[in-house]
């Protein structure tokens, strides 16, 4: 774990690891609040967003969630209660749960799993359970709809995004993020290796599509079937309010940021710089302070990756259902699966 | 047959606002940023309905003519002195109260439209809401004082007043 001179006590660490998620999820959702959703779309509107709120609207959110906090916490009179209560509690917990496996640096990580990206990919389905306990218990049509609506499309994406990290996998013959950020960072293309190898340029397919299936598994527009506004209200998560419509909130932007870290691990080389240009052979080269900047280009690259997940919502209109449920099951799972073929031929032939 | 494009439209739609997000950065955005910096109205935009009291005579065409009824006028006749000397007192119109409701307009701008003695004026000022709804009720020193804001008229075209 973290080399310190001082002993920690298992406790303190258990405490730091959770200050650390806690900020490794909080931190990137109010960035890409603010300066997407406020800023970047109203830019692109030609309009320029929050201005009141502290300089240039920076405490807009500040405001926002103090309004959502004091509103009341209501529940329909049909609704199952405890389960209605519990459902954006199990789509924020998905959240934390795939920030678990992230490396953040050499040594700063949560844990560092020898099956991440399994794992990953696992917890990042008990979202969807969230949403469709949140469709069932507010006993709303609207939110049956978007409910049902979301799972069909969840589970839809789910699979080309497994099938994408595959060809990683593959590539990388590991499934611990920590080594697949090592294997794209030692790498070298046709023996240069002041770049590494970051795995989008051999898997620029993989990439795409895993970006598409993430933009879908976030039901950001133009996958936002589930919460289709001028059809559904705002689908699952019409019934709720205050303090519960704000754990949705930040699920929903916290995802994106977890999502934006896994893809810069599978595809972008993580924290890592190209190990060339130091020297380093193997990660016990590296040195500790890499601890410090591999949070800094993690998010960096996270700021980026979200950039681009941000521009095509607020660029595109929302997909027919049939078209969204088409364009997974025929366009992208049999690109992925070609992809993954071609991969794993690859791999053993060379 | 439409041309096919040049780039696909999926990145052309990218472009766009991309190339918007850029202009705002660069050269700032469309909108005004109203409580600071105030946008100016054009010199016909229906505003706010001014009334010019020594024109009207309290014939209540405008009130009859309102589609929301938001007019009221009260007046009286009187005698004035006559015009020339020795002749006979004129009877005119006195008018006592003349109140336009706008929580109830609907900026149709009929009123205007319909006064024969040029009595009724649009103006473009639009910073009068209020807490209260009754004080929106505005009578007529209230409507007098928004002869202030109205423009010059326009300069008539070329031979728009030959028989």
């Amino acid at each position: 774990m973290i080399q310190l001179a001082i002993e920690i006590p298992y406790w303190g660490q258990s405490l730091l690891r959770v200050l650390g998620g806690l900020v490794a999820v909080l931190l990137p959702a109010g960035t890409i609040v603010y300066l997407f959703l406020f800023k970047m779309m109203s830019f692109m509107q030609s309009r320029l967003g929050p201005m009141e709120a502290g300089p240039y609207g920076s405490l807009q959110l500040v405001a926002e969630v103090g309004k959502w906090m004091q509103k009341e916490d209501l529940a329909p009179d049909a609704a199952d209660k405890h389960i209605f209560k519990m459902a954006p509690l199990v789509v924020l917990l998905s959240t934390f749960l795939l920030v678990v496996i992230v490396p953040f640096g050499p040594d700063a990580y949560f844990t560092n799993f020898s099956v991440g990206v399994f794992f990953g990919l696992a917890v990042a389905s008990v979202s969807v359970l969230g949403i469709l306990i949140a469709g069932w218990a507010s006993a709303s049509k609207y939110s049956l709809l978007g409910g049902l609506r979301a799972a069909g499309q969840l589970i839809a994406y789910e699979l080309p995004m497994v099938l994408a990290t595959l060809g990683v996998v593959i590539q990388a013959g590991s499934m611990n993020l920590q080594d697949i950020t090592v294997v794209q960072n030692t790498g070298a293309i046709f023996g240069f290796s002041g770049l590494g190898n970051p795995f989008i340029i051999t898997q620029f397919v993989g990439f795409v599509i895993f970006m598409i299936a993430v933009q879908a598994e976030l039901t950001q527009a133009p996958f936002d079937m589930p919460i289709a506004e001028s059809e559904l209200v705002s689908g699952y998560m019409t019934e709720y309010s205050g303090f519960r419509f704000l754990i949705f909130f930040i699920a929903e932007f916290a995802t994106a940021g977890v999502f934006a870290f896994i893809a810069s691990v599978l595809f972008l080389g993580g924290w890592g710089i190209p190990f060339s240009w130091f020297g380093w052979d193997t990660i016990d080269d590296v040195p500790d302070w890499m601890n410090l900047v591999g949070p800094l280009i993690m998010f960096g690259k996270m700021l980026f990756l979200t950039f681009i997940i941000m521009w095509v919502r607020f660029s595109f209109p929302r997909f027919r259902e049939d078209q969204l449920q088409t364009f997974a099951w025929k366009v992208l799972i049999p690109i992925a699966l070609l992809n993954t073929a071609i991969t794993a031929i690859f791999k053993v032939a060379l | 047959m439409p041309d096919k494009p040049k780039v696909p439209g999926l990145f052309k739609g990218l472009g766009v606002t991309l190339g918007i997000l850029k202009d705002t950065v660069v050269d700032g955005a469309n909108t005004v940023q109203y409580p600071h910096e105030k946008e100016a109205p054009p010199i016909r935009a229906r505003g706010v309905i001014a009334l010019h009291e020594d024109n009207c005579t309290a014939c209540m065409l405008c009130a009859r003519s309102c589609p929301d009824w938001c007019i009221y006028i009260e007046g009286h006749k009187q005698l004035a002195p006559p015009r020339r000397a020795g002749g006979k007192p004129r009877q005119v119109n006195h008018l006592d109260r003349f109140d336009i409701d706008y929580a109830l307009c609907m900026y149709c701008g009929i009123c205007v439209e319909v006064c024969p003695f040029d009595a009724l004026f649009w103006s473009p000022e639009y910073e009068y809401s209020e807490p209260k709804i009754a004080d929106l009720l505005h009578d007529k020193e209230k409507l007098g004082e928004w002869m202030e804001t109205v423009p010059e008229a326009p300069a008539l075209e070329a031979g728009a007043q030959k028989k």
